[in-house]
């Protein structure tokens, strides 16, 4: 499984949507309907899977769906 | 009410307040995990109550002054029981001295344990509940963390400490359906209030409109309604369970 296909799984299955709506371009908040606590579920999620460990400052600037495929494929690509 | 197939963690749950409240949850259905830190025949007597009268128990221990154990026994709890519904914050320790006499070490033992074990715990079990979108939160505080004792700076500012915590991890959690909110004891019977001299408690009762001490009974009543579904729409809150010495 690639690292979109896996982040994909993960983001619809934090925020509860469907995985068709979990394109590159949706924004967490604004399409997908998280809120503040999601976001920090959906990082959490992100750092167990993958092993990697996303620093605060780095969280805040993924707000959508392709910032965190760029952000593990840069991590642990 | 009912905690039937609820989990349940409560910490310093080997005697007196902790003990009732033990009972209390496992006599409503609950399983529960009993923390000790320092008397494991004291828990073990705690979990034997509770089986014998036909609850779930069953005791670990861990030091909630400890970050590393919390983390590593809460990972056990999980692992065992996949869940934790509700989580009671009961573990206290008392350092007391005035102010001019009070010592650093006494400041931060009583505030690691009483409210930065809080923290710890809380924070330990927040993200099971939010995924299961359900549990229940309850610290325990104290008549002095709101009245303030004279030789007691370092416990009621721990305990004030927590309702501050209480308040604003209930605002964080309230969209989950967890609630989080507190019980305020006045003076129980226990082994920490047992210490006093007579002529302190003669003074203590002289303060409480009720005229006694209360029991440890009395606050797991309170801890058992927090738990509860009946409870489920109030969060951010606390009852005080003193007698009337503090309204």
């Amino acid at each position: 499984m690639s690292v979109q296909e896996k982040l994909i799984d993960i983001i619809a299955e934090q925020l509860s949507v469907d995985k068709d709506k979990v394109v590159p371009g949706a924004s967490f908040i604004d399409d997908l309907g998280a809120d503040s606590l999601d976001l920090v579920e959906l990082i959490m999620a992100m750092e167990e899977a993958f092993d990697i460990e996303i620093a605060d400052d780095v969280a805040e600037k993924i707000t959508t769906v392709q910032h965190a495929i760029d952000h593990v494929n840069k991590v642990a690509g | 009410m009912s905690l039937s197939g609820k989990i349940a963690v409560v910490t310093g749950g080997s005697r007196g307040i902790g003990r009732a409240i033990c009972q209390r949850l496992a006599a409503l259905g609950a399983l529960v995990v009993v923390n000790y830190v320092s008397n494991p025949a004291a828990a073990e007597e705690t979990v034997k109550s509770i089986q014998s009268a036909g609850g779930k128990g069953e005791a670990v221990q861990f030091n909630v002054a400890v970050a590393g154990e919390i983390e590593e026994a809460f990972k056990k709890i999980l692992d065992a029981h996949g869940r934790v519904d509700i989580l009671v914050n009961n573990a206290g320790i008392t350092r007391d001295g005035l102010l001019m006499k009070m010592k650093d070490e006494q400041w931060d033992e009583v505030l690691n344990t009483n409210l930065k074990g809080v923290f710890l715990c809380t924070k330990a079990v927040s993200r099971g509940m939010m995924k299961q979108r359900w549990g229940r939160i309850i610290n325990i505080t104290s008549v002095i963390g709101f009245a303030g004792n004279a030789g007691q700076a370092n416990y009621a500012a721990a305990k004030a400490g927590i309702v501050g915590f209480t308040k604003s991890v209930a605002k964080e959690l309230a969209s989950r359906g967890i609630t989080v909110n507190g019980v305020a004891p006045g003076y129980i019977v226990t082994d920490m209030t047992r210490d006093l001299s007579e002529e302190v408690t003669n003074t203590i009762k002289g303060e409480i409109p009720m005229g006694v001490l209360g029991e440890a009974e009395d606050i797991a009543g309170a801890v058992a309604y927090l738990a509860s579904d009946d409870a489920r729409y109030v969060t951010g809150q606390f009852i005080h369970v003193n007698g009337g010495m503090f309204m």
